[in-house]
């Protein structure tokens, strides 16, 4: 947005900055028309280099890289599928125990917590989502996985069906998406939070007016406007979830299976490249990391843009609410 | 400054007699924001069934005194008001009330137009009730009767499913009018209800305002001295955060007794 408002100023905006004024807007309008298309360029470069590194696997496979499951570098065979669900299955997971928790934390921080927790809660978060991913691995292969064998594991064995069944050794599906979870909490609590306080004064005071509790409130203006927002920020936990390495890498189980179960050991692409990419043996194992690598940043990418797409909307709020502003003096006038 | 109504009383019985009808009064009411102080100990009686005009220049505190009436200005982070409001003389500050009664008998139209974008006209006008959990028996007559008070029906009588958001400025307060007057409030608080409409809307707000005397007892924050010459029973000055003046409206506008009140009425600041 502001990119594009300073390459191409109005033209009113044009003429009115003749002389100095003008040569600082046309030279800082370059500077960031440089800087956005250098951005550009490194993204597609990147995608574009890793691509060539990719093409011995993809001219190998073709469409097979990505409905085949059977993964054995020692015979040059290289399929997908199961680093592909592997990701998906623990990200969704990941966001169902995330999601609700974050928006209950982000409404609390907003609108429904009292004021002097509101600060130490807002610190905590942003606190949370600054740790280093490979401490939240730590903590999961050394606490997490231990307990899920020992406790929690053998209590959703005894509910039984085809996703509390098979191996009980804490690392797996289930431990993966729980340290994503608790990842991606703090990143969709915040941005949540951030949309949610953007959201005009005036429409929640109107309700409150009107005898509104402040959960009426949230549920009668707040959210309506927040949705797309909101979205977005699920969205760009999402993508936070596709693309966590080490924490997943740590406790995983690191097995190109697909499997019902929850218990049972996966793989997901970003872990693959990093468990495999120091030791990958021919050209052609390397060839397809970089196209599993490529894969991972195809879907990252969308669903960043698409996030931030949103959450920007959201920003903007309604457009004709700002048509609504007074002008003033209008009533002076009768 | 908030002897006005020591003088007031010193007049005799006629004050006296106001005094005892006042629906609501603020008494030695401070307001603040953070460590910034909007309202200097206010004492201030509002009569019932009759309209009272809040005048002062730009920030002088009549917006935070009406919130303070409808208990508003504690949903601001960092406000607090000390001193007191009582509403049929009860305090609506006391630890066992509950400040969503009072906003239901406190009713309030804010400064900008606040309609609820998303819902329907209709639902607009019922959204108040709805969260009272009271169930009108005949929605389609009271929408139109309470859009009707607000000199809106006409309007919108064609278009009750539109989203309150996509109509025009001036009709998005008509709306905030009548979605306020649909639940019966006791007081209606009205925060420069006109300033974003248009001379003949307000001609009919201003009509509304004097139609509605006779069953609300009305405060309407004004920045027009015209307006609240026409409009008003009682008048308040404002200046800084102090009451500097209350008195019947014609004595504020003909013979006002503080020198502050006379230049501003007649434009001298402000
Ligand atoms: N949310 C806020 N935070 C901090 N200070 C505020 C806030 N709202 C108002 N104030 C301050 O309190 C004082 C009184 O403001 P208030 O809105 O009551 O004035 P007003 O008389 O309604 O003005 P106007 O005629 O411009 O609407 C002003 O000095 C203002 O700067
Ligand atoms: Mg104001």
């Amino acid at each position: 947005m502001t990119q594009r408002a300073l390459s191409t100023p109005p033209r009113s905006l044009r003429l009115s900055v003749e002389g100095n004024g003008g040569s600082a807007d046309r030279t800082f309008g370059a500077i960031g028309a440089g800087a956005a298309g250098a951005l550009g360029l490194v993204l597609i470069g990147v995608a574009a280099s890793v691509a060539r590194v990719a093409w011995p696997s993809i001219e190998a496979t073709g469409l097979s890289f990505v409905t085949t499951s059977a993964w054995d570098p020692s015979r040059d065979v290289y399929g997908a599928l199961a680093f592909a669900y592997g990701t998906l299955v623990t990200s969704f997971i990941a966001l169902a125990l995330a999601v609700p928790v974050a928006l209950g934390v982000a409404v609390f921080l907003t609108d429904l917590g009292p004021r002097r927790f509101q600060r130490p809660v807002s610190s905590l978060v942003e606190l949370l989502a600054a740790v280093p991913s490979v401490v939240y691995g730590l903590w999961a292969a050394l606490v997490l996985a231990p307990l899920l064998r020992t406790t929690v594991q053998p209590a959703l064995a005894r509910v039984g069906g085809p996703l509390f069944r098979g191996p009980n050794v804490g690392f797996g599906v289930l431990c993966a998406s729980l340290v994503l979870a608790i990842m991606l909490l703090p990143t969709i609590a915040s941005v949540s939070r951030d949309v949610l306080r953007a959201v005009p004064a005036e429409l929640r005071e109107g309700a409150l007016a009107l005898g509104a509790t402040p959960w009426d409130a949230l549920r009668l203006v707040v959210f309506p406007h927040a949705r797309r927002g909101v979205f977005g920020a699920v969205l760009l936990g999402f993508g936070r979830a596709v693309g966590e390495t080490m924490a997943v890498a740590a406790v995983v189980g690191s097995r190109a299976d697909i499997s019902p179960s929850l218990f049972a050991p996966g793989y997901t692409m970003s872990s693959v490249i990093a468990n495999e990419f120091p030791a990958a043996s021919s050209e052609l194992h390397v060839a397809a990391l970089a196209e599993v690598g490529l894969l991972l940043f195809v879907v990252t990418v969308a669903f960043n843009v698409a996030a931030r797409v949103l959450v920007a909307r959201s920003r903007e709020g309604a457009p004709r609410w700002r048509e609504a502003a007074p002008r003033p003096g209008a009533g002076e006038a009768a | 400054m908030n002897d006005s109504v020591d003088r007031l009383r010193a007049r005799g019985a006629r004050v006296e007699a106001v005094e005892a009808s006042a629906k609501m009064s603020a008494a030695e009411l401070s307001a603040w924001f953070g460590d910034k102080q909007a309202l200097r100990s206010i004492t201030l009686p509002l009569i019932e069934r009759k309209v009272t005009a809040i005048i002062g220049p730009s920030g002088c505190g009549k917006s935070t005194f009406i919130r303070c009436l409808n208990r508003m200005h504690e949903v601001v982070a960092g406000a607090r008001a000390t001193g007191d409001v009582l509403l049929d003389g009860k305090s609506v500050y006391g630890a066992d009330v509950d400040p969503v009664r009072v906003r239901r008998r406190v009713g309030m139209v804010f400064q900008k137009p606040n309609p609820f974008p998303t819902m329907s006209v209709r639902d607009n006008v019922l959204a108040g009730l709805r969260l009272s959990g009271i169930d009108p028996p005949d929605t389609d007559a009271l929408v139109e009767e309470v859009l009707g008070q607000a000199a809106l029906w006409d309007e919108v009588k064609d278009a009750l499913d539109r989203p309150g958001g996509a109509l025009s400025g001036g009709q998005q307060q008509r709306l905030c009018i009548a979605r306020c007057l649909a639940l019966e409030p006791e007081v209606v608080l009205m925060d420069e209800p006109c300033s974003s409409l248009d001379p003949i809307a307000t001609a009919k707000i201003e009509e509304l305002i004097h139609d509605l005397r006779d069953r609300y007892t009305i405060v309407v924050v004004t920045h027009s001295m015209q307006q609240a010459a026409r409009v008003s029973d009682y008048t308040a000055f404002f200046y800084l955060g102090e009451l500097v003046e209350y008195d019947h409206a014609d004595v504020i506008f003909t013979k006002p007794s503080d020198p502050r009140t006379e230049d501003y009425i007649t434009g001298r600041f402000g």
